[in-house]
């Protein structure tokens, strides 16, 4: 027998593909917005193996360093280091803020760090990992930053020396690297306006400024344009420790907060992208019922153009489910090329999203599925009429 | 070659219920012998179209007796339980417009038939060639149904019809969109298929080119027929 869907299907070629490119557009749309819901979760796992950490130890009561902001003082990590099962701990800050080059902004998140410690940058496409103790950063691809280009970051200019890549924020935002001391003074340190207000004040204040007590206002003055806080410490454990333990005891003894890496994963997919998750998710059930819809309108004004010759097939004896049949296999053939332009546009076009678009081979096995599914469910309506189509219809009267 | 012929007998349609109940075939007797082509004529509303129907096994009459060669198709709300193959096996349908399936070529068309009887494609096109070559269009046999002339058309449509040899044909208005001399041979390609696959074949039509042609006319007017002898050799 032959197959009289692929027969119709080759007479209008020209039509079925045109139809067949524009459904897949709008499937390549909806393979990309799973792609960026992969590529967000796939950020919050490339933060965290970049960071080079088992434990984030941050403010007690707080979810940070990603998901809230956190203060801690820089020498904790040394009360950390002495804790049994801990081989390395490293300060370092996170600040996400307008990094400018020329007269262009750029979002990063400006990342500060000790060179050869965790947080570090774990590898570089081009270029060197920053030596000098000031002034010197190392950018994500990203950025669009090329090596020797001069960024200003707050008050002061840095030299790109290194890149890298995969090095982004849980929202997307490429990293800026720089050395700790310096980014601790771009993320606490106030300006000198508000530094010279600030001298004022507390000089006016009498009860800082004691003339029996020599030293105290200038102590107090010290401490105040003084920056020794970070966002978190990193910690990586030594063989055979466990995090967990590990994690509860920092908990306990110290009064901070500590996360393992799982805990961290939690917080960043299931807290910090959960909006993001449900916004893209409703968005696929949108762009699954507006495919359907438009499968179903074609698949309907198609049959509805071939009453005729349906008619004449049922009089001439073709079974019920030849005739369903053909128009399942035309509304499959019509998601088969969908998804063939699909899944191509979504590949061809990911890689100019500004966020990282990933696209997993399992979700366009399971966008296929979805597509065949909805095209044999907008197949039903057409079904519907040609099976009421009488035969007698053919023969007129 | 099955060639039984078809014979109806007090065939009656009603349609509807009650006060509103319309007879659309009252009283209709016709015997068409295998081999013979006769004419069916009457005016709009006579029942042609549902007569035919009846004859088409699309509908089912309310009362008579209908067979089909030897076999009884319809007999007193009594019918055969698969209609559809026999429409399929047994009745050639030929329409005023050809109504070829647009997506298959000529060969196709016709072996289409064949194959929904289950018949191998090999020899389904076969059988399609054979019949393409004898209605003289086989050398259309790859064209698309919309590169062919409107006389090409009918031929292929009449050999779809002839395709599973099938001991009847029912012909509506074969010849009307045609002009005189295209008219003129298809029905004498209908009587030389009639001859060859000793085909009954019954003509419904308004075309007064062709009715001279008939050797046998039925008339129908109010839902019952009558018999007239033609002018024609057929």
């Amino acid at each position: 027998m032959i197959s009289l869907a692929g027969r119709d299907i080759l007479h209008s070629c020209s039509k079925f593909v045109l139809t067949g490119i524009g459904l897949g557009l709008l499937i390549g749309v909806t393979l990309s917005m799973a792609g960026i819901y992969r590529g967000m979760v796939d950020d919050a796992k490339a933060l965290l193996n970049n960071s080079g950490a088992d434990i984030w130890v941050v403010q007690q009561e707080t979810q940070g360093p990603y998901a809230e902001s956190s203060s801690l003082r820089d020498d904790v990590y040394r009360a950390l280091l002495a804790l049994p099962g801990i081989s390395r701990a490293a300060n370092v800050t996170y600040l996400t803020m307008q990094v400018r080059l020329g007269n262009t902004d750029v979002r990063a998140m400006v990342v500060g760090f000790e060179p050869g410690q965790p947080g570090e940058p774990g590898y570089l496409v081009a270029g060197r990992q920053i030596t000098r103790s000031h002034y010197e950063a190392v950018a994500d691809v990203k950025t669009g930053f090329q090596l020797g280009d001069t960024i200003r970051i707050r008050r002061h200019d840095y030299r790109v020396v290194g890149l890298t890549r995969r090095m982004v924020s849980s929202g997307g935002d490429p990293m800026v690297f720089i050395p700790l001391k310096d980014a601790q003074e771009a993320q606490f340190l106030k300006d000198n306006d508000a530094i010279l207000n600030e001298r004022a004040r507390t000089t006016a204040n009498p009860s800082l400024n004691r003339p029996g007590v020599p030293g105290l206002l200038d102590a107090i003055l010290a401490s105040q344009n003084a920056n020794h806080n970070v966002n978190a410490v990193l910690v990586q454990i030594a063989p055979g420790a466990e995090p967990e333990q590990l994690a509860s005891e920092i908990r306990r003894w110290k009064h901070l907060q500590a996360f393992t890496r799982a805990q961290m994963e939690e917080i960043l997919v299931s807290k910090l992208i959960a909006t993001s998750a449900k916004q893209i998710g409703m968005f696929l059930v949108i762009l699954a019922i507006v495919s359907a819809a438009i499968v179903a309108f074609i698949i309907y004004t198609m049959t509805l153009g071939k009453i005729r010759e349906i008619a004449v097939l049922k009089l001439i004896g073709t079974r019920n489910r030849t005739i369903a049949g053909m128009i399942l296999q035309q509304a499959m053939g019509l998601g088969l090329i969908g998804f063939m332009v699909g899944k191509t546009v979504a590949t061809l076009w990911a890689p100019f999203f500004p966020k990282f678009v990933l696209l997993e081979p399992g979700d366009a096995v399971r966008g296929f599925i979805a597509v065949m599914l909805i095209c044999a469910l907008a197949s039903t309506l057409a079904i519907r009429v040609a099976l009421r189509v009488d035969p007698a219809t053919a023969i007129g009267g | 070659m099955k060639g039984f012929g078809i014979h109806i007998e007090g065939l009656r349609k009603r349609y509807g219920e009650g006060d509103a109940a319309v007879d659309a075939l009252k009283e209709v007797n016709m015997t068409v012998a295998p081999g013979e082509v006769v004419g069916l004529i009457g005016p709009s509303g006579s029942g042609k179209s549902t007569l035919l129907k009846c004859l088409g096994a699309v509908i089912e009459p309310s009362a008579g007796r209908m067979t089909l060669g030897d076999e009884v198709i319809f007999e007193d709300g009594w019918k055969i339980p698969d209609l559809r193959a026999l429409r399929r096996d047994r009745i050639g349908f030929v329409f005023q417009a050809p109504y070829l399936i647009p997506f298959l070529d000529v060969t196709d068309n016709v072996a289409l038939l064949p194959m929904l009887a289950g018949k191998p494609n090999g020899e389904a096109r076969k059988r399609a060639n054979e019949l393409l070559d004898a209605l003289d269009v086989g050398h259309r046999a790859k064209a698309n149904p919309s590169q062919l002339s409107g006389g090409e058309q009918q031929r292929v449509a009449i050999a779809r019809a002839l395709a599973n040899q099938p001991p009847v044909i029912l012909a509506d208005e074969p010849t009307a969109p045609l002009d005189s001399e295209r008219a003129l041979s298809v029905v004498r390609i209908l009587n030389d298929m009639a001859q060859q696959f000793r085909t009954a074949i019954i003509v419904v039509t308004h075309d007064e080119k062709i009715i001279p042609t008939f050797k046998r006319i039925y008339h129908i007017r109010d839902g019952k027929t009558f018999e007239e002898r033609g002018l024609g050799a057929a």
